[in-house]
Parts: structure tokens; sequence; C-alpha cells
């Protein structure tokens, strides 16, 4: 059996997986953005109303696609609810990593990135007057 | 851990069971050496990715070991002893060739990098040369991105309209479909003979049939099928038709076209170069003959004449009984999937389908699965396969595909079926909830 770091789905990850952190979507969004992984079409959308104050003072994300991808949106989601536009500009791929926990191939690594890589993008990314 | 272990739901029906009589003997297994291996410590390598790429015999590593030690040269350029001796072989490789697939002559017989390198051959060379604006490239809802993104190149450069021959829900083409579709303006057909995720073994001579009354020409993708089942390009029709070396034991980098004599006569050559001309000025050349007109520069020298390796392989074996060994595993595999509750198989029932099936679990996602699947030693593809037109078109975002060639073995079915029903197990929802963050 793998040991408990490389045990990639670990208990407090699949809690993320069935019990989610905000999904679903935000109708007073002010940001969004959403990208997949063309390698296996994982889906994330994240949608964040930021306050003038330079908070994100609510988020939310929707997609489908693997644990890794959908527990990781959870998780990152969670951890910066409430936080400055500086702490999650601030925040790196390494502390993605980190924050998931276990040890992730470099192949599995593009799965815990992704919703990383979309909350980056959506700090900016205005909602338009569309909805989009 | 045996297969019995984790029973799964039992719907009443007899349980599966395998008729030893069509399998090949397991021995042949010692011809492949890196199936010897264990992975993740004790685990037994069980090899079920073979629609991606399959593995090698010895004979054929040791026709590499041989040609690169003793035999190498360039071919079709040096008046030497050693470019004699790979030129000959390489030419050896394409009779081989052109025998295992019924082509009449060897000029139809084209090298190629592979599957794809083929059918971009031809959107390039045959369909620049012979599609117009507005005119239609008939394909099917199962394409490979392979057969279907140089169509959609060409139509991008010259206004050709791509339609699509629709597929039933359980994976068969809709062939009444085709009375509508096929049109005075379709210039051609490109068709899987087998599908890579639905494994449906497609009706090609008849589609054939049906395109040519319409004067359309008939390109088949048959990197899924000429691997596994006896192919002869004058029965089914084919005016193209494209494999892969390395889904057939033999290297990457090798791959066939067939074309129709007459076809690539008319066609312009492809990429230019060395080997594909005739005669050079400082500003002009003619082409060289079939088929070095559409070889330029220097071809997969090695990988060609083990690929006519690997084809003698298949053909000591026999082509009959690799369709027969698959089809008894995956109808055993089929059969067996069922019994694992949640899970949906993609694609038609055994009768209509070559040796691989694709499912879908309620719980985990595909690549979840693959993931624990590879932890108990089993190599699977999870994703869409190079289909996302017929994932959306099934309404899933990806699934997992088991697929077989002649080294698998029913115990290796017994494995997967027995570790996705524990993976179905661990993943089922159980009211789990997350710690909240004191506030």
């Amino acid at each position: 059996m793998p040991s408990e770091e490389e045990e990639l789905y670990q208990e407090h990850i699949l809690d993320h997986y069935e019990d989610p952190f905000h999904r679903g979507q935000l109708p007073t969004a002010t940001h969004a953005h959403e990208e997949n992984n063309p390698l296996c079409g994982d889906v994330v959308r994240v949608e964040l109303q930021l306050g003038d104050d330079g908070t994100i003072k609510d988020c939310y994300f929707d997609g489908q696609g693997c644990v890794i991808s959908q527990a990781s949106a959870s998780m990152l989601l969670e951890a910066m609810h409430g936080k400055t536009l500086e702490d999650v500009k601030s925040f790196s791929a390494e502390d993605m990593l980190k924050l998931y926990g276990a040890r992730l191939t470099p192949n599995r690594q593009k799965c815990c990135l992704l919703s990383w890589k979309v909350l980056q993008s959506a700090v900016h990314s205005p909602v338009g007057r569309d909805g989009k | 851990m045996s297969a019995t272990e984790t029973l799964t739901e039992s719907r009443g029906k007899p349980p599966a069971a395998i008729d030893p009589s069509k399998l090949l003997p397991v021995t042949l297994r010692e011809d492949f050496p890196i199936l010897q291996q264990t992975v993740h410590g004790d685990r037994p390598l069980v090899f079920l990715d073979n629609a991606a790429s399959t593995q090698r015999p010895r004979q054929v590593i040791e026709v590499l070991r041989r040609v690169y030690e003793r035999d190498y040269a360039n071919v079709h350029r040096g008046i030497h002893t050693l470019s004699e001796r790979s030129t000959e072989q390489y030419e050896e490789a394409r009779e081989k060739v052109r025998e295992f697939i019924g082509a009449q002559h060897l000029r139809e017989i084209i090298f190629t990098s592979g599957t794809t390198g083929s059918i971009n051959l031809v959107a390039r060379s045959w369909g620049d040369a012979n599609v117009k604006a507005g005119d239609e490239i008939l394909v099917t809802t199962m394409e490979h991105h392979s057969n279907l993104v140089p169509w959609q190149q060409l139509a991008q450069r010259t206004g050709a309209v791509i339609k699509h021959i629709p597929i039933t829900d359980d994976g068969l083409l809709v062939l009444d479909a085709m009375d509508s579709l096929l049109t005075d303006r379709t210039k051609i057909v490109a068709v899987a003979s087998v599908s890579n995720v639905l494994g449906t073994i497609n009706p090609v001579a008849q589609i054939a049939r049906r395109a040519h009354e319409a004067g359309a020409v008939v390109l088949v993708d048959a990197a899924q099928s000429v691997p596994h089942l006896s192919t002869n390009v004058r029965q089914l029709g084919a005016d193209f038709l494209a494999f892969s070396g390395h889904k057939l034991l033999g290297p990457t980098g090798i791959g066939v076209l067939y074309g129709r004599e007459e076809l690539l006569e008319a066609m312009p050559p492809f990429l230019g170069g060395g080997s594909m001309i005739n005669r050079v000025w400082p500003d002009r050349f003619t082409p060289a003959e079939l088929p070095a007109k559409f070889e330029a520069g220097t071809p997969p020298i090695a990988p060609a004449i083990a690929l006519g390796a690997a084809i003698d392989y298949l053909k000591l074996i026999g082509l009959d009984a690799v369709a027969r060994h698959e089809h008894e595993l995956v109808r055993y595999a089929y059969e067996r999937l069922q019994e694992v509750e949640g899970l949906s198989i993609l694609g038609p029932a055994p009768e209509h389908r070559a040796g691989l099936v694709s499912f879908t679990l309620a719980q985990p996602h595909a690549h979840d699965v693959a993931q624990l699947l590879d932890e108990q030693g089993i190599a699977v593809r999870a994703g869409h396969h190079c289909t996302w037109p017929l994932h959306d078109r099934l309404g899933i975002a990806a699934s997992t595909r088991a697929s077989f060639y002649l080294y698998n073995t029913p115990a290796e079915v017994d494995l997967l079926v027995d570790v996705v029903g524990r993976i179905r197990d661990r993943f089922r929802p159980r009211g789990r909830q997350r710690r909240r963050r004191s506030q």
C-alpha cells in the first residue's frame, strides 16, 4: 500500500470531493473565469465577488473532472475566501500543491493546479454585462 | 486477491464464463519481455492499453537490433553494401505490408510516420487538389481527432463543409442517414473501421459502396482494425487506408498509407525534399514515381523493417486466431463488467465489437479510476481518447478504456473487474463532511 504522503486520495481530500466548499454559481459575481485541461477535459469555473476593499467577499466554483481537480478547487476557494487580492496573487503554484498535501506526479499536478490557474485569471476577468 | 473475493451484484444471470478453446496459448506472453515485470512493488503488469499502443515481441526487437548492429544505412542512395542491405529490407517490408492488406501494387503502399501522418497526407495533397468551397466531407460522430481535425483544416482552407454520420445511443452508425447526407457535393467519406472508444466494427464495405455510388472517394482510418482483424483493401472498397506500426507490435514513427494507384498518381506531392524528386533545377522539379513521390526525406528505415517483422509475427500466429482470442476476452469483459453496480459500458453488444471496452462509473472520474487501477498494476487509458465530439454526443466528460491484444488473459480481465468493483465501493457517497474551518 502507498504511504500516507503518497496516498493521492487522503481522507480530507475525499471529504472535499463529497462535501465541497461553495460549489455552485455566484449571481453577485464581479469576476469569473473558466478553463479546461485539454489533456483530460477537466473543467473548472471560478466566480468571485470582489469587495471595494480589495477582498474576496465571496467565491464559488463549478466544474467536472477528477477527484484531484474538483477537491483542489474546493480547498483553494475555502482557503482564499475573505482574503485580499494580494494574498491571492502571492499564493504560488507551490503553495497550491502544499495545500493539497498528497504528493502528485507531474501529470496529476496539472489537475491540482487547474483551479489555481483559473483563480489567478479570474481576478483579472471582470464579468461583462452579458453575464459572461 | 482472487476475482471472487469482492463479490459484485449478481443480477440473476449465469456467471460469465470463458471458452478456453478460443484463446491463444498463454505461452506467447514469453515473447514479450516488457510483460514480465512488476510495477508498484510486486504487482504483475497488466497491460490493457493496447488501443493506444501495443508492446513488441522479441522477434521485432531483435530485428531492430540486427538492423542497427549490422545492416543500417540510408536507403535508395548509397552504392555500398549496407545501403543495399537496408534498401532491400525496407522494400521487403513494403511487400509484406502490401500482401498483409491485400493491395494490388507495391506502388500503392506509402510509408508515413503513422495514421495521423497518412491522413494528413491525403487531406493536404488529395484534398487541396480536389475539394472546393461548398463541397462536402462526410465523417462520423465517432472519429478520432486524427480523422477529423485534418478535414476541419481542409474545410478551413477551402470553404468546404463537414457533415457527420450520426450514431445510435449504443454506438452504431445510423447508415440510413447516409441517404440524405451523401450528395453530389460529397467529395470524400472518411470513416474509422473500428472505433477506438466504442469498439464498434463499422460496415466499411457497405459505406464505401454507397459513397462510390454518390461519386465520393473513401478513406478508412484502420488504426484500430489492421492489427486485429484481417484486412483486404479491395474487398473493403477503400480508396485510401491508413494505419500505424506501433499499434501492431511494431515501432513508433512508422505508419502506412494505402492509396489506389490512379488516385496517388494524380495527386501532387505533399512534403518536398530528397527522394521525392525525379529531377531538380534551380527553379523547379519533377516528382519521383510512386511510392517515392510521397516519401520525402530519409524515411523511418529500421521501423519499417521492424514493422515487416511484426507482420511476420502476426501471420505466424494467424490474424483469425488473434481476432477470436480478443473477441472472447472482450465478450467476457463486457459480461463481467456489467456485474459492477453503477458502471455503464459505452458502445454496442460484443457481437458488433472489436477487442476493447470503455466504461464510466457514477463515481469517481475516469482519471481516478485509471490512477487506482495503476496502483494495482493495471494500465488502462482514461479521458476523452481523442474523441471529444463523441464524448459530447454521449453526454460524458471522460471514460475509462480497457483494450486487449493477443497477450492478454481472462485472469487479467478478472483482476480488472475486481479492482473496478473495489474502486466503486471506495468512492460510493457516504455522507462525508469536510472539516469546517473555525471562524
